[in-house]
């Protein structure tokens, strides 16, 4: 019982019914184990990992940089940038604000550059629902190639103090 | 140790000594203490994400967050740990606890922590989330709660070792432990490799929040914190299994049909569990492409089976010996003629089932590599967690209670129909929370997010109308299982302070 000591010897043969549950289990795993890293190389899903080091400094003369060279407009006070497809684009996430607007070309295929000047914030593209963490001092580079046109949103899915609920921005892919 | 410190159980023909007894009553009604109020928590959290009801005010809602955090899923679970701790290392084994100032000592750095910790938030100078991911910094007596608390827990997790040292010295038990402290030792040795790790990360952001670091890398936190805060569900999860096989033999006379194999499957998850905890920053940029294919495949898959293990265990233990009671008609009489009405035993029914079927099974799922772009960070994430957390673990523990109150308390149960059915009204709530907390998460809606109809941003996204029914589930869960908690801590404490006394 799981409650008093087991007799002197416990390692005693598995019966059937246990080679059989412990079997399926294990082809299971095994399948799995194996699925796992052949749908890495397969299945050209893969979360990004190309990723530098960066000072919120740095960064924030990258993205303005760009907003100087590829201003196309202004939509609710923000700049709206219009990158060409072979530079890389610059997504600044602060307290609470994604910055600026970026429109994409449609089957272009970008380097998407995210970093944070304060705390940690999760960029989330809605609705297509992709997520990925946004840290300060981090640059992580998705490359990303838009498929279908239409507005997106970025939302802040990484609690980020009281106005985390705010923190949306936009993308467009045109 | 004098014999009349002992005292001999009627129900289990246990032995049980003096200081034990009061170390456990005092550990576990302090964990029910912390559970209702986490439950109260939980429970205005979820009136909030409930669209229509929407009832904390913003600051408010963080605020009761990290709370809910803190004590229903660190306090309520670790003071009823550590009563475990004393349970399995020294009245399963019909002996003594070998320093009890120590245990006591333990208990008061616990609970100073744990109240250091609720007050800070509670004055509003810790809005930071179970998680307080750097660089969001809250006052220092928050992380030094953490750290006091967590000191506390070590030295009773570490008082487990203590006693089944003596324990073997003194001879109550010759060469094996029984299965239910076997589990509890693999819980505890994941116990000391999780502190570990909330040491290495807790004292330097307690140094940083006092300015005396001026820098914390946010990377290197969440690594290291994951290797906190995950491994510590392992803790919780071995801890639960173990109360499963007991739960099977208190109340229907199970046994372990092969030791070997149950015993395996947690020593398996000693070795893999903790380095299968990275599948927190499967979409962090930090880790390389190897780093996650290993974690997601190797490492993760050697703890599932161990969990595999376990789901064929108990049930067998159970079906043996309920056929072995005359219940051998058919393939399923002994499961018609099991003691439903019992509420230890349903409990951990349920508690399997739901860990099991909601908990364990999105684990694995949301912990790939690739599935884990379109979960992380939704409120998936929490429908996954309150599978395994909640309607398994709280679950578990919550049965346990109903065999301590009679065992260790020496009291009879007080409102024994409501008790009957308590389990199954918690277990359908957090069912039916956790459920449809995953369908809105499938559609992207953030979890740990005040408004997510965005009122006052630049843009405004709307979601899918039918989030709208699923969020509302989560209120309609989130209200049957605050009906359920209340009906647990009604009978609990109840029969705690006025059950009718039982002769020893």
């Amino acid at each position: 019982m799981a409650i008093k000591e087991p007799e002197r010897i416990w390692w005693k043969p598995y019966t059937r019914d246990e080679k059989i549950w412990v079997a399926v289990s294990l082809l299971w795993m095994f399948t799995s184990f194996v699925f796992m890293p052949v749908y890495h190389f397969a299945g050209s899903q893969n979360p990004p990992y190309e990723t530098y080091r960066v000072s919120p400094e740095e960064f924030d003369k990258l993205v303005e940089a760009m907003i100087e060279k590829y201003k196309v407009g202004e939509e609710n006070g923000m700049p709206v940038v219009h990158p060409d497809p072979d530079e890389p684009v610059f997504i600044r996430a602060s307290m609470w604000q994604w910055y600026p607007v970026v429109e994409l070309e449609k089957g272009k295929t970008y380097k998407i550059h995210l970093s944070s000047m304060d705390i940690q914030h999760g960029f989330s593209i809605l609705p297509i629902n992709m997520n990925f963490m946004v840290l300060p001092n981090y640059d992580y580079v998705l490359t990303l190639t838009p498929t279908t046109e239409g507005e997106y949103y970025i939302v802040c899915n990484e609690f980020c103090g009281m106005g985390h609920h705010m923190m949306v921005g936009k993308l467009y892919v045109k | 140790m004098a014999a009349e410190d002992y005292r001999i159980c009627s129900f289990t023909g246990l032995k049980i000594h003096k200081p034990t007894e009061d170390l456990i009553k005092w550990n576990t009604v302090t964990a029910i203490l912390f559970l209702a109020l986490g439950g109260l928590m939980g429970f205005l959290i979820a009136l909030t994400r409930w669209p229509s009801v929407h009832y904390l005010s913003l600051q408010n809602y963080y605020r009761y967050l990290t709370l809910h955090g803190i004590d229903a899923l660190l306090l309520w679970i670790i003071f009823f740990e550590i009563g475990l701790v004393y349970f399995t290392s020294a009245v399963l084994l019909n002996t003594r606890t070998v320093i009890p100032w120590a245990g006591w000592t333990g208990y008061a750095l616990m609970l100073v922590g744990a109240v250091f910790v609720n007050f800070v938030v509670f004055a509003g100078k810790a809005d930071v989330m179970f998680t307080s991911y750097v660089p969001l910094q809250a006052d220092a007596v928050y992380y030094l709660g953490i750290i006091i608390f967590a000191v506390g827990a070590l030295t009773c997790y570490g008082h487990f070792f203590a006693n089944i040292i003596q324990a073997k010295r003194d001879g109550a038990y010759k060469h094996s432990l029984p299965l239910g402290s076997f589990g509890l030792a693999a819980a505890c040795i994941i116990a000391v490799l999780t502190l570990a790790h909330g040491a290495v990360i807790m004292i330097p952001v307690f140094f940083w929040s006092m300015g005396l670091i001026h820098y914390i890398d946010p990377g290197t936190y969440r690594l290291i914190f994951w290797g906190l805060g995950h491994p510590s569900q392992q803790i919780n999860v071995c801890a639960m299994v173990s109360v499963w096989y007991m739960i099977s033999a208190f109340t229907v006379g199970g046994k372990p049909v092969n030791e070997k194999l149950s015993r395996t499957a947690f020593v398996l998850y000693i070795f893999f569990i903790n380095v299968a905890s990275e599948h927190h920053l499967l979409v962090d940029p930090i880790f390389s492409n190897w780093h996650k294919i290993i974690n997601t495949s190797y490492m993760m898959h050697l703890a599932v089976f161990a969990s595999m293990v376990h789901a064929f265990a108990v049930p067998a233990s159970v079906e043996v010996a309920l056929r072995n009671q005359g219940y051998t008609r058919g393939l399923f009489e002994w499961l018609k003629k099991a003691p439903w009405s019992n509420p230890a035993f349903s409990a951990m029914a349920l508690s399997m089932v739901l860990f099991g079927f909601l908990g364990g099974i999105t684990g694995v799922i949301f912990g790939t590599e690739q599935y884990n772009i379109i979960r992380h960070n939704t409120f998936a994430i929490p429908g996954h967690f309150h599978g395994t957390v909640v309607g398994g673990t709280t679950l578990a523990f919550m049965g346990f209670t109903y065999l301590l109150i009679p065992y260790i308390f020496r009291r009879e149960l007080v409102m024994q129909g409501m008790a009957k059915w308590q389990p199954y009204v918690y277990g359908i709530g957090v069912a039916i929370l956790s459920i449809s907390m995953m369908s809105a998460g499938s559609f992207g809606v953030p979890r740990r997010h005040y408004d997510i109809t965005f009122s006052g941003a630049p843009f405004s996204f709307t979601f899918d109308p039918a989030i709208d029914m699923f969020m509302s589930m989560v209120g309609i869960g989130g209200i049957l299982a605050a009906i359920g908690g209340v009906m647990f801590i009604l009978v609990a404490m109840g029969s705690i302070m006025y059950g009718k006394r039982l002769a020893s």
